[in-house]
């Protein structure tokens, strides 16, 4: 029976790498080469190289629906194989990177973590004569905060953070014009909240008035109070729930990016987004190379791939964050360029912020209020916990005693 | 049975098989939620067998698990005749203990050590690769320890172990001593007496531990997330780093096959046992 049991897993796990690898081989990835510079692409061809690509899930253009699989491509134009793997948020992916034990050639960290991974020298300079379509790249996302010199880093995508509301249930639209909707009794369970301190915090302090990156240790507690108090009217904290809470109409305001706000809006369109006029936070993720890599001149020739319009355009469909190549923003349909979800006013954009990274201290600091934010409860009482604990004990005592008297009974 | 019992026991099936039920009806769904049903549609399974992440997360899973068990089963099997054959009595019971430790041990504290023993060692073995680089000895060169299949693998026996042992102690312990010793007076050598007389009685319990350990290594993601690299990445763990987006549908599909597969080799093997008890007993009335 074991023989059996084994020689079916056994025939399960050989029989599964055949999947791709034939329907790559069969098919091709049809991206247009005519418009790509196979001098420059070509020069690593059949050299049996790697590179290894660390990027966020779903983050990509991978061949799903007819779209460009954006990394058989690139094996196909330049022959150099592609190792890809995801991570979940940029603390786990900086956590991976600094344990070591692993190499990665491409990283996508968002402006905080870059400005951070750049003060901790974990990245590398990049040489841009390696990259000639960083000349695709706006020059308004170019040299920002993070950045100065945009010596290491070359944007992939950006978002803000704004309200995403039901506009059948939010009939006035100047309610969600402030953050103050997130704290408003009127929509009492029917709010959501964003389920990290990062975001939580940022929210919270732009309602305040207050810069976006903390700066004493009052900000945040006055934050914490206001945090305390909307536990009473929000229905949940949330992370990628939103998509189902809203586009099934289960509450009427969340805080969530523009980005994925369109992917809402196209499955419900009652749905609608607004950044508040206190400002918000703009964020850009950027392709990097840790510093680790051995593989340079690689990951700039994927960089550089990553660029092209065709496959600018084929990422930016998938992911549905906004792009800051000009090529693959001209080459969009005029809805969506026009659309003010997806691409914002220039003025408001001024009003947003990027997260900073605000050092190791106040980092701490946030993270330990947050957590004091979450377990708030009034109801809840200091001693359930010991006291559930005592139980325990006691009861493991007294089944204790009782067996050891059986048991000298018996004998 | 009573109304009530029977009730109680339809109400334990619904807790514990409605979740996996939903999750399959929404393998089918036409949108990408999770909660609105907007039409019947193939699409998923048809996007899964093109997802090459997906696929290739699979596979490195199925690999693992599958060396992981194996590895396990052995190492395990012969821990526990090592365990069963112990005279000190404190002595055996200060290893049952040693034994327990991976499971009783969270498993985030057992995915932190492992990562960190690994990166330490694969710190020492590049240290002593460039101090005997100098030397007339450069032959001597270890391969470097980069974290990936081996490290996942490694640290799946690790947890998978225990798993075999507590298994096959029991059926050990039920045994009769003596057809072993019958056996070696019948003429075998301790070896094969092992082999025709110890394993096929223990057989069971080495079948339960494998399988165990299989299903651990399959679903585990706590210590895979420390341990895996760029080569290496499991399911559990593509899964999880889907959660900033929107987790796909596709998984959803998977999770389906991979229930359906499971249950086809279960009722397989149960229809395989009963007739082979049938058999058996059939022997056994004709004698």
């Amino acid at each position: 029976m074991k023989k059996r049991i084994l020689s079916l897993l056994a025939a399960l796990v050989l029989a599964f790498p055949g999947f791709g690898t034939v329907r790559a081989l069969a098919e091709g990835t049809g991206i247009d080469t005519s418009a790509l510079d196979m001098d420059y692409y070509g020069r690593y061809q059949d050299k049996g190289y790697s590179i290894s690509v660390y990027n966020w899930g779903e983050y990509i253009s991978d061949g799903a629906d007819g779209s460009l699989d954006v990394n058989k491509a690139f094996e196909e134009v330049t022959g150099i194989k592609v190792i890809y793997s995801n991570y979940d948020t940029n603390e786990s992916m900086y956590a991976k990177l600094k344990t070591g034990g692993t190499s990665y050639d491409i990283v996508i960290p968002s402006d905080y973590m870059i400005s951070r991974m750049i003060a901790e020298g974990m990245l590398q300079k990049l040489d841009f004569s390696n990259i000639p379509n960083l000349h695709n790249i706006e020059d308004i996302y170019l040299n920002q905060s993070y950045d100065p010199g945009n010596e290491y880093s070359v944007p992939y995508t950006w978002g803000v953070l704004g309200l995403i509301y039901n506009t059948r249930l939010v009939e006035d639209e100047s309610v969600v014009a402030s953050w103050g909707a997130l704290w408003s009794e009127a929509y009492m369970d029917n709010i959501l909240m964003i389920n990290n301190s990062k975001d939580a915090f940022g929210i919270t302090f732009k309602y305040m008035g207050a810069p976006i990156n903390a700066e004493t240790t009052e900000q945040v507690d006055k934050a914490v109070e206001l945090l305390k108090a909307q536990k009473n009217v929000i229905q949940a904290y949330v992370a990628d729930e939103i998509f189902d809470k809203m586009i099934g109409e289960e509450a009427a305001i969340a805080p969530y990016f523009n980005g994925d706000a369109v992917t809402m809006i196209a499955d419900n369109p009652d749905l609608a987004f607004s950044i508040p006029m206190e400002g918000s936070n703009i964020f850009t993720d950027c392709l990097c190379v840790p510093v680790e890599s051995q593989k340079r001149e690689l990951a700039e020739m994927y960089i550089n791939f990553m660029l092209e319009p065709e496959v600018g355009l084929a990422n930016t469909e998938a992911i549905g964050y906004s792009t800051p190549n000009r090529l693959v923003y001209e080459q969009l349909d005029e809805e969506t360029r026009e659309d003010p979800t997806a691409y914002p006013t220039e003025e408001e954009l001024a009003r947003c912020e990027y997260y900073n990274y605000v050092g190791a201290e106040m980092s701490l600091y946030i993270d330990g209020k947050w957590a004091e934010v979450l377990t708030a409860d009034e109801k809840y009482s200091a001693m359930i916990m010991p006291m559930f604990l005592g139980a325990c004990v006691a009861g493991i005592i007294t089944l204790n005693v009782v067996r050891a008297s059986r048991k000298k009974r018996e004998s | 049975m009573k109304w009530y019992a029977k009730l109680y026991t339809r109400l334990v099936f619904v807790f514990l098989y409605l979740p996996i039920l939903v999750l399959i009806v929404f393998s089918f769904n036409e949108s990408k939620s999770r909660a609105n049903w907007t039409g019947f549609s193939l699409h998923w399974y048809r996007e899964l067998f093109h997802n090459e992440l997906i696929l290739s997360s699979l596979r490195n899973t199925l690999i693992i698990a599958l060396a992981a068990s194996v590895i396990a089963l052995v190492l395990g099997t012969m821990a526990a005749v090592g365990i069963y054959a112990m005279r000190r009595k404190w002595f055996k019971s200060i290893v049952m203990n040693v034994t327990y430790l991976p499971i009783l041990n969270p498993e985030i504290v057992t995915g932190v050590s492992m990562l960190l023993l690994f990166v330490s060692f694969s710190n020492g073995i590049q240290k002593f690769n460039t101090w005997i680089g100098g030397t007339a000895f450069s032959f001597l060169q270890l391969p470097e320890l980069q974290l990936g299949f081996l490290t996942l693998i490694i640290a799946h026996v690790t947890f998978c172990t225990p798993y075999v042992i507590l298994n096959v102690l029991p059926k050990l312990r039920q045994m009769d001593r003596y057809t072993f010793e019958a056996a070696q007076d019948l003429g075998c050598s301790p070896r094969m007496a092992f082999y025709k007389v110890v394993i096929p009685e223990i057989m069971p319990g080495m079948v339960s531990g494998f399988l165990m350990a299989f299903t651990y290594s399959l679903d585990d993601f706590v210590i895979s997330y420390f341990v895996s690299s760029a080569t290496s990445q499991t399911l559990p763990v593509t899964i999880f780093s889907m959660v900033r987006k929107h987790v796909s549908p596709e998984i959803n599909a998977l999770t389906a096959i991979i229930f359906v597969v499971v249950l086809a080799l279960l009722l397989l093997s149960n229809f395989y046992s009963a007739k082979k008890e049938k058999q058996m007993m059939g022997k056994e009335e004709r004698e």
